[in-house]
């Protein structure tokens, strides 16, 4: 015996559990986050701008901090010459989060859309945030 | 027709090679954004060949004196207190003579009180640091300055830099310490369960050209220097008085000297 139906029954349990994120999304927007950059620090910048431009921050930040450990932790050179020639001082806790004070509405916004999950806070203070 | 087990290995291959080929661009192109920055050192940093610290155990006089400098060290650092030994994590304590100076036979050198003080204890920044040797990620290195540095994000909580370690200058965070951290510094990170820490030298404060912060704390009763430089303040102190350091034999040579005699304090 083959037991035709159980067979298909059982495939199309199957293809409904695997298909389920998709279908379930069909029709909702899908929402890209808008990390807030209202803070008090940045809105008292004259030039609204990061250390590098927004594209580069957007996609190396993650590239660009490993570097500034390194560099800090083991090189002991604790200055980062921006590309436009500033200088900052490498510390995430307190040059990043001066300004981007606003952990959740910032970090967290993109960092729990994309599913990734940061350990940096497991050591860095995050700025304590008002409300 | 199935592909036979060679041909198998020759797509393998040759997907591997694609694979790898592909990696080498997306790579080429992250260093390329990269390159406009550079990196340097703060302008005031505090530099030195080897930094050496002298403690002048003379100086010492109340209990109120070792609890400043260890208040210092504690509060700036974020170090948690558990409230029991057991998961102690110290980066400057006291202990007895006897315990610190187990090799010293000659009592009879010291004044009657110096035997009952407590020293203050401290990571010595080895010369030849077992604690480096040991370290299998090398999260735990020698800077040029001297400097025995941790590096936080490499440390995997092995614990072989702690059995290395001659003088116990290594806590093991056995728990999340952010708890049991009375006042958090926002300014200076705190560790996470899993690793060992210590005393860095205050690598932080000598970049803006600060003291360590104990040697800030103590009033003059430690010396901070270049041990290379025969005009620093802790080869003066050396050069006029009698000091000694913890378990020299063993050939780590420490870089933390304990005055205990001579100079015009000299009994
Ligand atoms: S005192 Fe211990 S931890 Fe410090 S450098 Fe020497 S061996 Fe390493
Ligand atoms: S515990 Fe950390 S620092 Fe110590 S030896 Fe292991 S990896 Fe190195
Ligand atoms: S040098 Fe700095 S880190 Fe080391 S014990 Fe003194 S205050 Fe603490």
């Amino acid at each position: 015996m083959y037991n035709g139906g159980k067979i298909l029954l059982g495939l199309f349990i199957f293809l409904a559990v695997v298909t389920f994120p998709f279908y379930n999304n069909v029709g909702k927007a899908n929402v890209a986050p808008k990390p807030s950059i209202d803070t008090p620090a940045i809105q008292k910048l004259a030039d609204k701008k990061c250390i590098e431009s927004t594209a580069f921050m957007k996609a190396e930040h993650m590239q660009l901090l490993n570097q500034w450990r390194d560099s800090a932790v083991r090189d002991n050179s604790r200055v980062y010459v921006a590309s436009d020639g500033k200088k900052y001082i490498i510390s995430l806790q307190n040059t990043c989060m001066k300004c981007h004070s606003n952990k959740k509405e910032f970090c967290d916004s993109c960092h729990n859309y994309a599913g990734v999950n940061p350990y940096c806070w497991d050591c860095h203070l995050a700025p304590k945030e008002g409300k | 027709m199935g592909i036979d087990r060679r041909e198998f290995l020759k797509i393998v291959g040759a997907s591997a090679v694609f694979a790898l080929g592909g990696m080498t661009i997306v790579d080429a192109i992250m260093n390329d954004n990269a390159e406009a920055a550079q990196y340097t050192p703060e302008p005031g940093a505090l530099v030195a060949k080897q930094w050496a610290m002298v403690i002048d155990v003379r100086k010492f006089k109340t209990e109120e004196d070792y609890k400043r400098v260890i208040n210092a060290c504690n509060s700036i650092h974020n170090i948690p207190d558990f409230g029991e030994s057991k998961d102690e994590v110290k980066w400057i304590w006291t202990d007895t003579f006897e315990h610190a100076f187990p090799e010293q036979q000659e009592p009879e050198l010291m004044q009657e009180s110096l035997k009952e003080l407590p020293f203050l204890l401290l990571c010595n920044h080895c010369k030849n640091p077992p604690c480096v040797r040991v370290c299998p990620t090398k999260a735990t290195f020698k800077r040029s300055d001297g400097i025995v540095m941790q590096d936080m994000h490499r440390c995997i909580g092995c614990r072989f830099c702690m059995a290395a370690c001659p003088y116990g200058s290594r806590s093991f965070n056995w728990k999340d310490p952010r708890p049991h951290i009375k006042n958090e510094n926002p300014d200076y990170p705190t560790r996470t369960k899993g690793v060992v820490e210590k005393c860095t030298f205050c690598v932080e404060r000598l970049a803006k050209g600060l003291m360590p912060a104990c040697v800030e704390a103590s009033n003059g009763a430690i010396l901070f220097g270049d041990i290379t430089d025969p005009n620093s303040e802790v080869r003066k102190a050396l050069s006029s008085n009698y000091a000694i350091r913890r378990k020299p034999e063993l050939g780590t040579g420490p870089n933390i000297y304990y005055i205990i005699g001579g100079g015009s304090d000299n009994a």
